[in-house]
């Protein structure tokens, strides 16, 4: 296969809290390849966000990168650059140009003093040095092409006059303002509804076919995973336990949390009234994170005496990595 | 089955006010004549996108909103009384007949009242001032949602969501109502706890005979906890079946659209999808002839002029598709 694009090595990113440090992202590896999608599952707390934002750079404060290293490889080739070790001048350059982000909440994430044209074009003015007519003709183009109907129109209106739906095409237009390689899509679907979620799901898979994007799909939703993702990393308080490619993932899971997660989900393929497996328990708190592996209160396969103190390792080829002692990496 | 709820008819418009005097310049038709019955026992799924109205039957339902028109029939001690034609008054000792769990189980329970209190309330209100058998009661009630009772002094920043909702369970069963409305009680949750809580509502309901009114948005939820299913859009019900007949062979092309958009968590599967054109209508102007020809691929000129009624197609079977006949749609695709 070919060099990633983005390369993340044990990051970490911690918040400083009165009450102690939380490990929101406690070493996590993976890979992103042009005109791939990988896929970053889990559930609330898992640290899914806080690793998208880790790698713009744009972590809240009490929230600091404590170590790590997040390669990019240049678009001229060359050695990866560390984003860790840029200046938040050198980072502003990358953020838009290089990898650009797609948030969630479509409503709170524009301004609404602005037309989107406006904030459209700010970016392209910044990073392309366009002027003011030249980009917003850019900003057009770019309305049209993810879908929006009367995009010269549309240009000039203010964000409360679209809906959902064309808000969140948007919001996908004003993160390609600046072709950039990698998109990050934190849950882009999870404020939609399902007829509009196939819409943008499918504008997606379409812009990464167009323009090789790299795309990181931030989602806690495994119907979505299944439908988009190329490769998958299965989060879980801060870690990355499973990683691999979708069918492998979906069809055999390692992690006794993967394996749990995958069962539990609802489906319409079910027959109607049955009860679901459940996991045990709930998803600590972060103040109270387990000790050893983060998933043994809950997990059913536990090894005891060993999974309450030690800390599995990740153990398998790069492409394919559990971390769990069922699958070795035992002390 | 006897008949719980029967629901006639039912309208619910909010008026749109303009200008300085706020005079009524339309009409936002977010219920637009729904009938359906709920019988004892059962769970009926109420399902549609947002704006659909699924949540505005819901509180009308409850008398949480007064209807603009129709009849809502609820069977209670050997009568039927409309609660759409009573007077506040009227309604307070029927209230306890019918409670409601809600989504957010983070902006649902008061904060500054611990668990006990929250889960006792509606046993105050409702006459039980003897604190002993009312933390009796309580302490009844967390068994039955698998709280630990050691929790009864508690305050609710302390429980996760699932157990957040597990309060909001118990506070709903308190009175032991016939008739629970669920507002989308599972998608705030995450997918671990979200089967828990599935798990549990069937559970309470083998037990209890409890009759649900589950709202909705997700396919998947509602196929595992429903008996009966009915679709909305902008304001009426397109198709109303028993949950296995309408997934595997949906007679309404805006079902089939639904479930065809609902992601399926095998990987390849979505490639055949069938993917929605365009926008959900505006229920202040909503297209004429069938509400859903805009985006319809099988619609026709009729669609456009002709307003479908829903329509007893099958036994059991209420669709409102002019072409309901003719088509032959695709249910869910078993990739087995």
């Amino acid at each position: 296969m070919a060099e990633p694009i983005l390369s993340v090595r044990n990051l970490q990113t911690q918040f400083a809290a009165q009450e102690g440090v939380v490990h929101a992202v406690d070493g996590v590896d993976f890979d992103v390849f042009e005109g791939r999608t990988l896929g970053v599952v889990g559930e609330s707390g898992c640290g899914k966000s806080v690793t998208a934002r880790s790698i713009l750079g744009i972590v809240e404060s009490p929230g600091r990168v404590v170590g790590g290293q997040i390669l990019l490889r240049p678009a001229k080739g060359g050695a990866p650059i560390d984003l860790l070790t840029l200046s938040p001048k050198a980072m502003r350059d990358i953020r838009g140009p290089e990898i650009a982000l797609v948030f969630q909440e479509p409503m709170a994430s524009f301004s609404q003093y602005y037309t989107i044209g406006n904030q459209i074009t700010e970016a392209i003015r910044l990073h392309m040095g366009m002027d003011a007519n030249a980009a917003r003709a850019r900003a057009i183009d770019l309305l049209d092409m993810v879908g929006v109907p009367q995009p010269s129109r549309r240009v000039d209106e203010y964000p409360f006059q679209l809906s959902g739906g064309l808000r969140q095409r948007v919001m996908i237009a004003m993160a390609l303002a600046c072709d950039p390689r990698v998109l990050i899509a934190d849950e882009p679907t999870t404020a939609l509804d399902v007829t509009t979620q196939a819409q943008i799901l499918d504008l997606l898979r379409e812009l990464q076919q167009k323009r090789g994007l790299a795309i990181i799909l931030i989602t806690h939703d495994m119907g979505v995973i299944a439908e988009m993702a190329h490769d998958v990393a299965v989060m879980y308080l801060g870690r990355a336990v499973e990683t691999g490619p979708v069918g492998e993932i979906f069809s055999s899971p390692k992690h006794p949390y993967t394996r749990a997660l995958l069962r539990s989900i609802p489906t319409v393929l079910a027959k109607p009234r049955t009860r679901l497996p459940t996991i045990a328990g709930s998803i600590p708190h972060p103040f109270n994170r387990p000790t050893g592996c983060p998933y043994h209160p809950r997990c059913s396969e536990i090894i005891t005496g060993l999974c309450e103190t030690a800390e599995p390792p990740a153990v398998g080829e790069a492409s394919r990595e559990v971390r769990c002692f069922l699958h070795g990496g035992r002390p | 089955m006897t008949t719980l709820l029967e629901v006639r008819g039912l309208r619910k418009y909010f008026p749109i006010r303009k200008g300085l005097l706020r005079r009524v310049v339309g009409q936002v038709r977010a219920v637009d004549g729904v009938s359906f019955t709920i019988r004892k026992g059962e769970t009926l799924a109420l399902v549609g996108e947002s704006g659909c109205g699924k949540t505005t039957v819901s509180r009308c339902i409850l008398r949480a909103l007064a209807p603009s028109a129709g009849a809502i029939n609820f069977s209670i001690g050997g009568r039927t009384v409309d609660l759409a034609a009573l007077k506040r008054r009227q309604l307070r000792p029927l209230r306890r007949h019918m409670q409601m769990v809600f989504q957010d189980p983070y902006s649902s329970l008061n904060p500054r009242m611990v668990v006990g209190d929250i889960i006792g309330e509606p046993l105050l209100i409702n006459g039980m001032t003897d604190r002993a058998e009312r933390r009796k009661r309580v302490a009844e009630l967390m068994e039955l949602v698998q709280l630990p009772a050691a929790y009864l002094n508690r305050f609710p920043h302390a429980f996760s969501g699932g157990q957040r909702q597990r309060i909001g369970i118990a506070r709903a069963l308190a009175l032991n109502p016939e008739l629970i409305v669920a507002d989308e009680p599972v998608s705030a949750l995450d997918v671990s706890v979200q089967a828990q809580i599935l798990n549990l509502m069937l559970d309470l309901q083998d037990r209890l005979q409890l009759t649900y009114l589950f709202v909705a948005h997700d396919l998947s939820v509602v196929k595992h906890v429903s008996d009966r299913v009915a679709v909305m859009y902008v304001g009426r019900i397109v198709e109303l079946a028993e949950t296995e007949a309408l997934y595997n062979r949906p007679l309404h092309p805006y079902t089939e659209a639904l479930l065809s958009a609902a992601p399926t968590p095998v990987p390849g599967v979505a490639s055949n999808r069938i993917v929605l054109e365009r926008e959900i209508a505006d229920p202040a102007n909503p297209p004429p002839g069938c509400a859903f020809h805009p985006r319809c691929r099988h619609a026709q000129d009729r669609c456009r002029q002709q307003t479908p009624e829903l329509e007893e197609v099958e036994p059991g079977r209420w669709v409102s598709c002019l072409r309901a006949r003719e088509l032959s749609l695709q249910g869910i695709a078993d990739p087995a």
